[in-house]
């Protein structure tokens, strides 16, 4: 495959003709020539180009007044139609007063502007020999007038000076830049013995009577309404929301309760709905097969089943929330989450 | 003194010719005119890929600062009573948010100036991959230009980061959860990535610092980043003189085209309108990121069929097609989360070294110390071309990857099997592509050496006295042949012995053996430009078994029989 000659032919070359008297290669045939173009050799599409050019600019200068009269005239009114209408017709009439300056600036060059073919030579990037000694004789005498080569305790202070200042910079920012680093805080969410589930968003508790069998919840913790108007509250329902499934309880093949512990009720379970792989909401619960899918990569997480990852990039189950029902028949988290939620991080299991 | 030399020269008598003289005497204006005015630039239409980049970075500076007139990168908590839509009232939402809605919907103007703004960021970077392509394509990173090559890939990067973090901003649904991802992400990063964690939010996630840090990132500091190297990247294509397509004339020697002023100045000029008059045109009539219909952030709730802008998608397919399970290693006791690092750290990482690294390796592999400054047509370097079109394989199928769900949803497909059949292509796609591409090549190679030795064909068949019947063909002028036979057909490095003449072992032959492998794939396969003896042998040899008429004796007729075939 290395030479696509057939070898018959460059056989016949030796034989017929031989390659004496032929070059290596082809040699260059220099710039085309230059051939006019329509305005060059006729005036009167000469005088049609300019007036196609003086048009274009006409037309750019009538884009933007119209541009003024729409500013003036539609009034947006907090609709989003009219909101629409504003920008629709100040976006095109900003549009044809740009394209009309640029068609006929290009048009102007092209059709108008001598289109003959320059030449410029190119020099080779390198420095001369010369500028090149001139150059090394320039920093050795400067180092030879500092006198760094010479004086080895001065040369090491300032090196220690340089590249201690940066510290002075480095330490107060990266100090506080985290907060207080404090990142056992992933470890817990503000759910604990005792606290009710309630709706999300409304916050109303949920009593167990009120789920039906294959219905789904989502759920935060039931907090004062000041709490929920704060930020804090953010950051904690960003780990503590749950989803929640009434299951018929012949269909739960396992959940995650240890040994001599219920963590669900009467066919209700609830998981994290913080992706264990990058940490979306998982949001989307299939009724038929009791799975629950993350619409952001697609992991796959079976309700059944002790929310075991049955596809995609997620690695571990979804963590359970340990819920009981209160003496009001509301439910209640019997705890916190037995391990942190959402993304594997590298101290997880520390 | 002073009026001496200007009486000397002849004092300027226009106010033009005055204003000239003021500030030439001030500033040696004289010297740069002289210089630059009419510097020649080649012409073809690709090389205003790269102008396209900057003029779409000049509109996002320009619609940039009207939107932080109007924009609050304030992460307070308000209850929303404004000019924006019914749906929105009364809600808690972030400062940030809510400036968001009031410059779209109070500020007359204001939401063009976003839709401009986030087209320009897609169309900018669209500019930079095309504009990437055609270097790429052409061998245009080769010496001198290689430094360049890296500034322009950095370029590439900070515009990605730019795009982020202007889409974080607003602080909606949408957006909320791709920080949150984010946030995932670098959690995976082994030993550090809690930490990280905590550094970029200010805290643990969302937190309230992160939205008035990304404004800052987006504001001030990427974009002052990307001007600096823009400076560089355009100081450093004047310095080495643009490239030029290969042609009659053109040589690494010269540089043929038309001058700067007025035919760049025109062209350039009136193109940054055309990319402006453009984007303000998408930015009327197609609405991009209607962040109300998303609402404020809220960790709870997720859109379905949700994309990131076109140019992160390929990150998001990364992490959609990466199995999980056996992907968590607990390595003592500490985690590592393979099924995320390998996806979103190691992939981007692998594909970015190669666009840092190829024009080197190409350089070592070639063993080419010489200034380049005429383009290749890609064809003449099939594996160069393979390796692009692998890359951008493999960069369309993980984005691709990253809309598996649309793509399930549109077509009525199962999301499982999409992935799978994505996994798979993942890895068998680009090699195929390479090996589809590399073969087009040298075929398309084959067929200018045909065209050079037998011409056109013309579609006149003559017929012989002995019944034969042959079509004629029609030679090649001297600057369509030249364009055909102008090229260098590389051969793989040849490398000193293992041991020189005494038997004494070589040092860094292992290493040189190394490359010449890979030389070896670069160049084993190639097809030689046709030499004018080889010409003249075609000629002869179509010539001997005709007979041609007088009239068409600068026709060169060729039977069938005598096309070139490959070995």
């Amino acid at each position: 495959m290395s030479e696509n000659q057939n070898p018959n032919t460059s056989q016949d070359v030796t034989t017929s003709t031989g390659t004496a008297g032929h070059p290596e290669r082809f040699s260059d045939p220099g710039v085309p020539e230059h051939r006019p173009r329509l305005t060059d050799t006729d005036p009167k599409a000469n005088k049609r180009s300019e007036r196609i050019i003086v048009l274009l600019f006409a037309l750019s200068c009538l884009g933007a007044i119209a541009s003024l009269v729409a500013y003036f005239t539609v009034r947006p009114d907090g609709t989003t139609d009219q909101t629409r209408l504003s920008t629709l017709l100040l976006g095109v009439t900003m549009a044809i007063s740009l394209l009309g300056i640029g068609i006929a600036a290009i048009h102007w060059a092209k059709a108008l502007m001598s289109d003959h073919e320059h030449v410029d030579e190119r020099h080779e990037l390198r420095s001369t020999p010369e500028v090149r000694e001139v150059a090394v004789k320039h920093l050795t005498d400067g180092v030879e007038d500092s006198g760094i080569g010479r004086r080895g305790v001065l040369k090491g202070a300032a090196v220690s000076a340089l590249a201690l200042f940066p510290l002075t910079f480095a330490v107060p920012l990266i100090s506080s830049v985290g907060g207080d680093w404090n990142i056992s805080k992933f470890r817990h969410t503000i759910w604990t013995s005792g606290k009710r589930l309630a709706y999300d968003p409304t916050g109303r508790p949920i009593k167990a009577a009120d789920l039906t069998v294959g219905s789904v919840a989502h759920v935060i913790p039931e907090e004062s309404e000041e709490y929920m108007a704060s930020h804090e509250w953010i950051t904690e329902k960003a780990k503590a929301v749950v989803l929640l499934v009434r299951l018929n309880p012949e269909d739960i093949r396992s959940d995650q309760s240890p040994e001599g512990e219920t963590w669900s009720y009467d066919g209700i379970v609830a998981y994290s709905k913080i992706c264990t792989h990058v940490g979306c909401p998982v949001a989307l619960y299939e009724q038929q097969t009791h799975h629950l899918l993350c619409p952001c990569h697609q992991s796959t997480f079976d309700m059944a089943d002790g929310a075991k990852v049955v596809f995609g990039p997620a690695n571990r189950p979804l963590p359970q929330l340990p819920i009981a029902v209160d003496d009001e028949g509301y439910l209640v988290a019997q705890d916190d989450f037995a391990e942190p939620v959402g993304p594997s991080y590298w101290e997880r299991l520390k | 003194m002073s009026t001496e030399t200007a009486s000397n020269t002849g004092a300027p008598t226009t106010p033009v010719g005055k204003a000239a003289d003021y500030l030439d005497q001030r500033t040696s204006i004289g010297v740069a005119v002289k210089e630059f005015a009419r510097k020649v630039f080649p012409d073809h239409w690709s090389f205003m890929l790269g102008e396209m980049a900057l003029f779409s970075f000049v509109v996002l500076l320009l619609s940039g600062v009207f939107l932080t007139m109007f924009f609050d990168p304030s992460m307070a908590l308000v209850e929303y009573h404004g000019a924006g839509p019914e749906t929105m009232q009364g809600q808690l939402m972030s400062t940030a948010f809510a400036s968001t809605l009031d410059l779209s919907f109070d500020v007359r103007g204001g939401l063009l100036m976003r839709q401009i703004h986030h087209w320009a960021a897609l169309v900018f970077m669209a500019s930079i991959v095309v504009h990437m392509m055609r270097v790429f394509f052409t061998g245009a990173f080769r010496k001198p230009r290689e430094i360049n090559w890296l500034v322009g890939t950095v370029l590439l990067i900070l515009g990605l980061l730019a795009g982020f973090s202007g889409y974080s901003l607003p602080d909606d649904v949408l957006s909320g959860n791709g920080l949150r991802i984010t946030d995932g992400v670098i959690k995976s990063i082994p030993v550090i990535g809690s930490y990280m964690s905590y550094m970029v939010f200010g805290g643990e996630f969302p937190g309230e610092h992160i939205i008035p840090r990304l404004f800052t990132i987006h504001i001030l500091l990427v974009p002052a980043l990307i001007l600096a190297l823009i400076g560089l990247h355009l100081f450093l294509m004047v310095l080495h003189k643009h490239t030029q397509y290969p042609g009659g004339g053109r040589t690494d020697k010269n540089v043929v085209g038309y001058p700067l002023f007025p035919v760049y100045v025109a062209k350039m000029g009136g193109n940054f309108f055309i990319v402006f008059g453009i984007l303000a045109l998408m930015g009327a009539t197609m609405s991009i990121n209607n962040v109300w219909n998303y609402g404020p952030y809220d960790p709870s709730p997720v859109g379905a069929g949700a994309q990131p802008d076109w140019y992160m998608l390929f990150l998001e397919g990364s992490l959609r097609l990466m199995p999980g399970a056996g992907t968590e290693w607990v390595i003592f006791g500490y985690t590592l989360s393979l099924n995320v690092l390998i996806p979103a750290v190691v992939i981007p990482g692998l594909l970015f070294t190669f666009l840092f690294a190829y024009p080197f390796i190409e350089a070592k592999v070639t063993g080419d110390k010489r200034e380049h400054h005429v383009l290749d047509r890609p064809r003449n370097v099939p594996v160069r071309t393979g390796l692009g079109v692998a890359f951008l394989t493999a960069f369309i199928i993980l984005a691709l990857a990253g809309s598996n769900d649309l793509i399930a949803t549109h077509f009525a497909m199962s999301l499982n099997q999409i992935t799978w059949a994505f996994r798979i292509l993942f890895f068998v796609g680009p090699v195929f592509a390479f090996w589809v591409t590399k073969r087009i090549c040298l075929s398309l190679q084959r067929k200018d050496r045909e065209l050079v030795l037998h011409g056109h064909e013309t579609g006149r068949i003559v017929r012989f006295a002995n019944g034969e019947y042959i079509e004629v063909h029609r030679p090649l002028d001297e600057q369509e042949r030249w364009l055909r036979v102008n090229y260098d057909a590389h051969r793989p490095l040849e490398i000193e012995p293992a041991t020189d003449a005494r038997g004494v072992k070589r040092r860094g032959y292992k290493s040189d053996k190394r490359w010449q492998k890979l030389s070896r794939f670069f160049y084993e396969d190639r097809v030689e430009p046709v030499t004018p003896a080889e010409l003249a042998a075609a000629h002869s040899h179509g010539e001997h078994d005709e007979i041609a008429p007088a009239a068409h004796t600068s026709e060169v007729t060729s039977g069938t029989d005598t096309v070139d075939r490959e070995r």
